[in-house]
């Protein structure tokens, strides 16, 4: 005979306020293998735990079943506390009378008691079924991959290789630095972009256990957490870089020019270039979109000058293959494009810019050398309009979240504008103006104290070019007066939105993003690093809008979650994995097909089918396909899910149906 | 100078009348005289004093209006004695020179050249209430009621002159001020609890915006009655005749006081004949209570 | 908003950046702290009168709207009661401000809306010079006499009069020599204002 104890918890008035938790608890104490039924309020608190812990020691209990919220919840707490009284943590079960049952039949308590009621009567009858389970270890691969080299990769990647792991860190763009490498000094105590960022590269550049893979995307990924297949490939930059000095002659005497995707369009660059301009070791790539060479072989000047002879106009591309234990994607962020937005000129205004073209012309190694100058005449501006919410917050027409970043850099590029032209005006329209974090505020009402600024409420209608000045129809809706004036320059602080070929990279990774393409967390609250795919983590933008500081942060914890993930000696995973019987199994192979893990393989000698332990979820797909139920689910096994069915069946001819 | 109410010898007061302690405020006047001589406070009116200038200065002519008050401080300055101003408004204009002269050197010596003087910046200038609320004390106060104001609901109204702005009175709370309530508490009275204290009654609007200053002063009174009250008691001259003269409530309206006159019905003090003065009657309110 | 919506358009930086300096000069607040919170306007006693309210006040001197500013009656409505700048939380004492304004207007000569309220104020102004101190019974006539309004009020003064609080005869104090004094030297250091704006137009 077992020995079950049921614990039913009242989280609160959750469960309580709509199911009888008393009767419950006092009805399942009647059935014959049930040795302890008893209800309290907090189950998960440190008494309700106790009460557990107390029950599974003092009665000798053999099996458990908590009633309370769903098993993604609590059902590792639980397993936990029996496990600590010297209980298979296998053999506790959770039956879920809140989500499914209290939740939706509010006002319905008696039919929601009777639920309840055979609800934990079905887990009863899985119970008897279970086996004793032990957690499966597995091999576990200690080093990571980073996928972007903006600050937050960056972070990560000196965060562990600091620990002692092994990183391997893949950037897109010809050398690592992402978008803050573009920014000029940043808000709230006006750092230089570069005393932040400079720093770090160095750290990148000298750890030994960091591998920066510039110019490389992720093409392929298999596997699972602690063992991840990567594939990694590595695009022409027809330049070998083992040769390459980086002396700039072949920059210099290229004949090819086009707008500068790094300087937002404000200059040109070379159909040979290197990535961040104020690196002196970059060492150059050929665009071959531009080169024409590579476009119609017409010339060969790069190659005439090189004094390495290092440029390979026939190199290919490469294909590497890495295993990793962890990922950390942190593929950063673009702005919205200003040419899709016809009220401000579609981007055709030449003296309309977006807040990085700003940065860049703030920047002493941008463009105009720190100089704010009109990109239409070079003339200095006098009078600037700065425009906030610019394809944020618009919910029909573009993204209806906020940027988050906006409202502070504007502020700090219309306090650089005054700072550097003293005889400016920054005019800044917003909707909202959002602080949030430490030292904003005061930053924010420092710049219009010491600067003058003038902010006016309310979203521009219209930007149109009149004469040489850009002309804009405003309103202040503070004083209710729709505002008209000539600016000289216009900057737009347009939305925040994740980098290019996000979706692709997260359809590799299996990751999930949301509408927008920001990738998505396991929880907002409980797993906001955690990608809802074991072992891939989430830093930056990529996740959705914020700031140097909480990028950095966010960076930190998910080298910090990878840190506690390879302080491992093995990968311990729960054992409720699909198993197979071999007297049964056709070797048909439909289970390989359908696995979306990979999990499942041929075994070539027995003709039967075989499982990757270490690769299976549990999810049940080939169990579904497998036409001879060859396949079984440890303590989820066929004669298990019917015996549960039968029940509630039961239950429904009874109490369930008089309702 | 002129000694107007005489007590032991020590305790004495330079005295700043105002021009509406002679005309519109005389009850004001008398019952400040009659009450302090009870307490044995002597005040000496300051020598030869003028018009503080009021609001009107103040919005003409800001040199002006530094310059009227800071004569009268330089008359207060002959004496060593700290100066006190019953009127709100005049009080309020005091303390403007005051923090000019204070905080704005430039300023003072414009100011002092104008008049022909030399500040000393350790006159006090004081209000009558806080003078008589912190420099006498209410145990003084509470030694001379011999006939508390048992049952006598008040709504005590400060206005904006005296607590506004606090950078120039530095007096009491101006959301919430106390000094009155206290007072009235320790003679017996019952002070109501209500949220127009310090509203203003748009007093220097009255003659040319009667219409809108009628509005004001309703909601005042109406909030004073709605909490219950069946008087009101201030300290300036402008605000009590505004309050009474523009309040259209009901039959009878409330009387407004000097927050003296309720002092020297609850000493018991002899030839209280101010009441006539009044606009709105107390003496029905007076005598339910057999206060009179 | 139960004013009507207009349009403005800003006038040239210079023009702007001069009112507002000289505006901040006067009063000594710095009007650039101003966030446009409304806090002022919703607790002030007379802004439902006032054709701006006193935040728009703020906002048009920014930008640089010196005439709707010096002839709006908003200025002359505003009692300095200082309800805005007790509870100003970028401590703007618009109290003090709208001094500096009415000031500003008289000196350069712009159309008061509120033209009792001036004659009021000069009445009273008067009546200091004439005695030392206000003599209500003169002052008010002579209020009568500029503002041409000779009714309202009537019947509340005579209860005034006899109740016997507004006395008949004017008084002077001693030293009216030394009233008439500060005013010639204040009203002189307006007229030297008055010539160095000459001077610049």
């Amino acid at each position: 005979m077992n020995r079950f104890g049921v614990f039913v918890c009242h989280c609160g008035l959750n469960i309580a306020g709509t199911v009888d938790v008393k009767a419950v608890s006092r009805e399942i104490g009647e059935i014959e293998d049930v040795s302890h039924s008893e209800d309290y309020i907090y189950m998960c608190s440190d008494p309700g735990q106790l009460l557990i812990r107390n029950a599974v020691r003092e009665k000798g209990l053999d099996g458990v079943v908590v009633a309370c919220c769903s098993p993604t919840m609590h059902e590792v707490t639980f397993r936990k506390a029996v496990e600590s009284e010297g209980l298979n943590p296998y053999v506790c079960e959770i039956a879920n009378i809140r989500e499914q049952c209290s939740w939706v039949h509010q006002g319905d308590k008696e039919r929601a008691t009777a639920k309840a009621r055979e609800i934990i009567r079905s887990v009863l009858e899985k119970l008897r079924g279970n086996e004793v389970l032990e957690t499966l270890a597995m091999p576990l691969t200690k080093r990571a991959l980073v996928i972007g080299g903006g600050i937050a990769g960056i972070t990560a990647s000196i965060d562990l290789a600091d620990s002692g792991y092994e990183v391997i860190l893949v950037e897109r763009q010809p050398s690592i630095g992402g978008r803050l490498d573009q920014l000029s000094l940043t808000f709230p105590h006006l750092d230089d972009a570069r005393c932040i960022l400079g720093p770090k590269k160095a750290e990148i550049a000298n750890n030994p256990n960091i591998r920066v893979m510039p110019y490389c995307e992720v093409e392929e990924v298999k596997g699972f957490i602690g063992n991840f297949d990567v594939r990694i490939r590595r695009k022409p930059t027809y330049v070998d870089w083992d040769k390459c000095t980086a002396c700039g002659v072949c920059l210099e005497k290229c004949p090819v020019e086009s707008l500068s995707d790094f300087e937002r369009g404000l200059t040109t660059r070379k159909a040979i270039y290197t990535g961040a301009l104020s690196e002196n070791s970059g060492k150059p790539v050929i665009d071959p979109i531009h080169c024409r060479h590579l476009v119609d072989g017409t010339c060969t000047i790069c190659q005439e000058v090189c004094p390495e002879g290092a440029i390979r106009y026939d190199q290919g591309e490469e294909l590497l293959e890495e295993r990793v234990g962890a990922i950390v994607v942190a593929t950063g962020y673009d702005l919205f494009p200003m040419e899709k937005i016809g009220e401000y000129g579609y981007g055709r205004i030449p003296d309309v810019i977006d807040g990085l073209a700003f940065e860049r012309m703030l920047s002493p190694s941008g463009p105009t050398g720190g100089e704010i100058r009109r990109p239409s005449d070079g003339r200095i501006p006098q009078e600037v309009v700065f425009i906030q919410c610019v394809a944020s917050r618009d919910p029909e027409r573009y993204m209806p979240y906020c940027s988050r970043v906006c409202c502070m850099y504007t502020a700090k590029q219309a306090k650089l504008l005054k700072q550097k032209i003293p005889n400016s005006q920054p005019y800044i329209f917003f909707m909202d103006v959002r602080t949030d974090s430490k030292g904003y505020e005061e930053f924010l009402q420092g710049a219009i104290e010491e600067e003058e600024l003038i902010y006016l409420r309310g979203r521009v209608a219209r930007v149109f070019r009149e004469g040489d000045r850009v002309r804009v129809w405003g309103e202040d809706t503070l004083t209710n007066r729709k505002v008209e004036l000539d600016a000289d320059m216009v900057v737009l602080a347009t939305a925040v939105v994740p980098s290019e070929g996000i979706k692709d990279i997260a359809a590799r990774l299996r990751a999930t993003v949301d509408k927008h393409g920001f990738l998505t967390e396991a929880h907002i609250k409980l797993y906001p690093v955690e990608s809802p795919t074991k072992g891939i983590f989430l830093a930056g933008c990529g996740q959705g809008p914020k700031d140097i500081t909480d990028t950095v942060a966010q960076a930190s914890a998910t080298a910090s979650k990878i840190q506690s993930l390879f302080s491992q000696d093995a990968l311990l995973q729960d054992p409720l994995v699909a198993f197979v019987d071999p007297e049964i199994c056709s070797g048909c192979g439909i289970c390989v097909q359908v696995c979306p893990y990979e999990a499942r393989e041929m075994d070539e000698y027995r003709g039967i089918s075989k499982v990757h332990e270490a690769l299976c979820q549990g999810c049940g797909a080939c169990i579904a396909a497998c036409p001879n139920n060859a396949c079984e689910l440890r303590n989820s096994k066929a004669v298990q899910v019917f015996g549960m069915m039968e029940t509630f069946a039961e239950g429904a001819e009874g109490s369930l149906a008089d309702g | 100078m002129r000694e107007i109410a005489s007590g032991e010898k020590g305790e004495m007061y330079s005295y700043f009348p105002g021009c509406t302690s002679h005309s519109t405020a005389v009850e004001y006047g008398l019952s400040i005289k009659a009450v302090l001589k009870a307490l044995g406070v002597s005040l000496v009116e300051i020598e030869d004093w003028n018009c503080c200038g009021a609001a009107a200065v103040h919005s003409m002519n800001k040199l002006l209006s530094l310059c009227l008050p800071a004569r009268n401080i330089a008359m207060a300055q002959k004496t060593d004695l700290e100066l006190v101003v019953p009127c709100a408004g005049c009080f309020n204009m005091l303390k403007r020179t005051e923090r000019a002269l204070k905080t704005d050197p430039e300023m003072r010596r414009e100011v002092e050249s104008t008049v022909g003087f030399t500040y000393q910046e350790d006159l006090k200038i004081r209000a009558l209430i806080d003078m008589v609320v912190n420099g006498i004390g209410f145990g003084r106060i509470e030694e001379k009621v011999q006939r508390p104001l048992t049952g006598l609901k008040v709504a005590c109204y400060y206005g904006c002159a005296l607590v506004r702005h606090p950078k120039v009175t530095q007096l009491d709370d101006p959301e919430n001020p106390q000094y009155l309530d206290t007072l009235m508490s320790s003679l017996g009275a019952t002070a109501m609890e209500w949220s127009f204290k310090t509203d203003c009654c748009g007093a220097d609007l009255a003659l040319t915006h009667g219409d809108f200053v009628v509005k004001l002063v309703n909601r005042i009174v109406g909030m004073a009655q709605e909490a219950g009250a069946e008087c009101l008691v201030c300290s300036c001259g402008l605000c009590q005749i505004n309050l009474e003269m523009r309040q259209d409530v009901g039959a009878l309206g409330l009387p407004v006081f000097y927050f003296t006159e309720l002092m020297g019905i609850a000493f018991g003090l002899e030839g209280t004949k101010w009441w006539s003065k009044h606009m709105i009657s107390p003496s029905t309110l007076l005598d339910s209570l057999s206060l009179r | 908003m139960d004013k009507p919506m207009t349009t403005v358009e800003l006038p040239d930086i210079e023009g702007r950046q001069t009112f507002l300096a000289e505006v901040q000069e006067r009063c000594g607040e710095n009007l650039g702290l101003c966030y446009q919170c409304l806090k002022c306007t919703v607790g002030c006693p007379t802004a439902p009168y006032m054709d701006f309210n006193p935040n728009t006040i703020v906002r048009l001197i920014q930008f640089g709207l010196k005439r709707e500013v010096l002839e709006s009656n908003a200025i002359w409505l505003c009692v300095s009661c200082e309800t805005c700048g007790t509870r100003c939380p970028n401590e703007i004492d618009i109290g003090l401000l709208m001094d500096a304004l009415r000031e500003m207007s008289l000196e350069e000569g712009y159309r008061a809306k509120e033209k009792g309220v001036v004659a009021l104020h000069n009445a009273f102004m008067e009546s200091i010079r004439r005695g030392g101190r206000v003599h209500e019974a003169t002052m008010l006539m002579e209020y009568k006499l500029r503002s041409g309004d000779y009714w309202t009020d009537l019947i509340p003064g005579m209860k005034l009069f006899m109740k016997g609080k507004i006395p008949l005869l004017p008084g002077r104090i001693k030293g009216i020599d030394s009233i008439r004094e500060i005013y010639k030297k204040t009203q002189k250091q307006r007229k030297v204002l008055e010539d160095r704006e000459g001077k610049s137009k």
